[in-house]
């Protein structure tokens, strides 16, 4: 069984502080949901409120349609894993996984048969005798899943399970989640303020800022098409020219800045976002960035090379503009020598199409 | 490693003055605090009840007659067993039990709530409010049971005058006083341990088990105690010793016809001059106190150690 989840209207306040700010999401039944925002902004907030260990100040909650209002935790079709797994250290693997089945009274041989089929499905067959503190990280975060799904949930709720291992095991960690959640079919609600993991497992992100949602769409929308100033500056990285719009026509915008006049797609939540006279963001990517040759005509910036960074897959490059504005952009390593060194001047030039133009708004801490 | 390497590596750490202090400040602890008295008491314990001028003479010799005292009686009894001493000793010792219960019964939920549901000022203000009363001495403690549970006390008139009682109950004949005063006067030695363990435990824990559908029972039952186990089996020892060995509540409390062990060896060095019985019953109650712990930690699975968390 799998369940949509409606948050409609929902405000949370903690005496004077909102934590979440007329809230209203749907996540589709079997999907992969992912809340992303930065620390503090009111995710994992909004996750307890679906669980249900707080109840929102104002609106509603619903699963499968049915209001959750003062239905308790322990009585939702919900299951949490927590940041730290909350594993119980002092039970075996087997009787960690069939908690919830041993509350519900079941015997013990249903029990260990239970929890051999979800070892099979972590693939961890024949661990159940072990403790927890026997088990590697990854391990006990497979055994975290197992615990929750044995509680058969509509609705699995992940709050950052991912955060407290090493960067290869997360990366291996996030195709598992993804193959898990396909396999069984129930909805995710996935915490993080990682974007990479929102990007690679999510069917639809929803971008938390300060306790409001600012954008929630598929993750190369998120990318490519960011809503406001805040996504495009919080997801991925992005350089930022700040200037006035003189011109709008067919949805490009021509933006006049420190370092000359840019042009680029008018994004935003409404259809005429910017208008002319305003004043505006355009966000440029790293990866959009290249050096220029004769053939370019427009969206050509002059700088000089500040620094070059290695980074094994590509390089990174700071140039310092005219106007001594950093900006940075990236390469593939394809083996060869950077183009140029520190300390020259060059040209560097940007197709309008993968330029993004966006009302002011507040953007994200760097 | 072997014994000189580790004392050369134990003054090499520490500073030899540091060193130096610790061994003889350990070590006239443990000797001079709590082995040699009780070395005595045992010496005491098995030679003839003589006046302090003829220790060492030859009417000084060993004998286990105060053992059998305490459990046969005095040749010329009739009774073949002691049974004045024996009752006192096992009624003491099943008052001890029942002390320690009721003050775990009190005292984990105590603990529990102080640990994780109240909140920063409110819970040292409960801290507080429970260390206060034990600036008072445990003599005018007891005295104030002795008012409060009297038969024109508070509790009685009270009792009397909202019409639960026709006629004062008398709480000190009946031992109520003598129970009361004994699980209040080690209550702090009962919530701290718990409190201590109780605190260390991981919040996502109960909400993890809630969220996987558990009562409150059961969170109780499967999380929760056993990781405060340690903590509880500290706090029951600790209250189950002091009780058995408690003398200024049960003689100040305790109604005519009670009688604590303690009280019987109390009157075996200063009324009836008969050190050497004393110090027999002394390390009887001790070793019967001591076999018990032990037996309970082997029942309730704790180890050692984890008396010492």
């Amino acid at each position: 069984m799998s369940a949509d989840v409606r948050l409609e209207n929902v405000w949370i306040r903690f005496g004077d502080f909102i934590a979440a700010k007329e809230v209203n999401l749907h996540i589709q039944e079997g999907e992969f949901f992912t809340i992303l925002g930065p620390s503090g902004c009111g995710k994992t907030t909004l996750l307890r409120a679906v669980s249900g260990f707080l109840e929102p100040s104002e609106g509603d909650v619903l699963i499968g349609g049915n209001n959750v209002a003062g239905i308790g935790p322990n009585r939702r079709p919900t299951a949490l894993i927590f940041q730290n797994l909350a594993l119980f250290p002092l039970m075996t693997i087997w009787e960690n996984i069939t908690f919830s089945l041993e509350v519900k009274g079941a015997g013990k041989s249903e029990r260990r048969k239970k929890a051999e089929e979800l070892l099979e499905l972590i693939a961890l067959p024949g661990q159940g005798d072990k403790m927890v503190n026997e088990l590697s990280g990854g391990q006990k975060q497979r055994v975290a899943i197992a615990r929750a799904l044995c509680a058969q949930p509509d609705v699995l709720l992940l709050d950052e399970p991912l955060s407290a291992l090493d960067l290869k095991l997360r990366q291996h960690m996030r195709t598992e989640l993804r193959a898990i959640q396909q396999q069984v079919g129930i909805t995710f609600i996935y915490i993080t303020h990682d974007q990479g993991e929102a990007l690679t497992m999510s069917d639809n992100v929803a971008v938390m800022r300060e306790g409001i949602i600012e954008q929630v769409c598929d993750g190369t929308t998120l990318y490519d098409h960011p809503d406001t100033a805040f996504v495009a500056s919080f997801v991925g990285e992005n350089n930022l020219f700040r200037g006035k719009v003189t011109d709008v026509s067919n949805g490009i915008a021509a933006v006049e800045t420190p370092e000359g006049t840019l042009t680029g797609v008018v994004s935003g939540k409404e259809e005429s976002a910017v208008k002319k006279g305003d004043n505006a963001f355009l966000f440029v990517r790293p990866e959009s960035f290249r050096y220029a040759n004769g053939s370019d005509s427009g969206n050509t910036v002059t700088a000089k090379v500040f620094y070059q960074e290695f980074e094994g897959h590509f390089w990174q490059v700071f140039l310092d503009t005219l106007s001594q504005k950093r900006v940075k952009m990236s390469f593939v390593n394809d083996g060869e020598e950077p183009q140029h060194k520190k300390g020259d001047e060059v040209s560097i030039s940007f197709n309008e199409k993968v330029a993004t133009v966006l009302p002011e708004g507040p953007l994200a801490a760097e | 490693m072997n014994v000189a390497a580790y004392w050369q590596d134990f003054f090499r750490r520490n500073g030899v003055a540091v060193a130096l202090f610790l061994l003889i400040s350990v070590g006239f602890w443990v000797f001079m605090m709590i082995l040699l008295p009780q070395l005595f008491m045992l010496d005491f314990s098995i030679r003839a009840n003589v006046p302090p001028p003829k220790f060492g003479s030859e009417e000084h010799y060993y004998t286990i007659e105060h053992y059998q005292y305490m459990i046969f009686g005095s040749a010329q009894s009739t009774d073949s067993y002691n049974i004045i001493d024996l009752t006192v000793f096992f009624r003491t010792i099943i008052a001890a039990i029942t002390v320690t219960i009721i003050d775990l019964a009190l005292c984990y939920p105590i603990a529990y709530y102080l640990a994780h549901v109240s909140k920063g000022g409110w819970s040292r203000l409960m801290v507080l409010s429970l260390i206060v009363p034990f600036w008072v001495n445990e003599i005018l403690r007891a005295f104030a049971f002795k008012i409060i549970f009297g038969s024109t006390g508070v509790i009685n008139n009270f009792l009397v005058a909202v019409g639960i009682l026709s006629e004062p109950y008398d709480f000190i004949r009946n031992d109520v006083a003598l129970w009361a005063g004994l699980s209040y006067a080690f209550i702090l030695l009962m919530i701290f341990p718990i409190y201590n363990a109780v605190e260390s435990l991981d919040k996502n824990q109960i909400e993890a088990a809630r969220d996987l559908g558990s009562p409150w029972w059961r969170i109780h039952w499967r999380i929760v105690v056993p990781h405060a186990k340690p903590g509880i089996s500290s706090g029951c020892t600790m209250v189950f010793m002091l009780t058995a060995g408690a003398l200024a509540a049960p003689q100040i409390l305790g109604g005519p016809s009670s009688l604590w062990f303690t009280q019987i060896i109390y009157q075996g060095f200063n009324q009836a001059g008969n050190w050497a019985r004393g110090s027999a019953y002394a390390i009887i109650l001790l070793i019967a106190c001591i076999a018990f712990v032990l037996i309970m930690m082997k029942i309730f699975k704790v180890k050692f150690g984890e008396l010492m968390r």
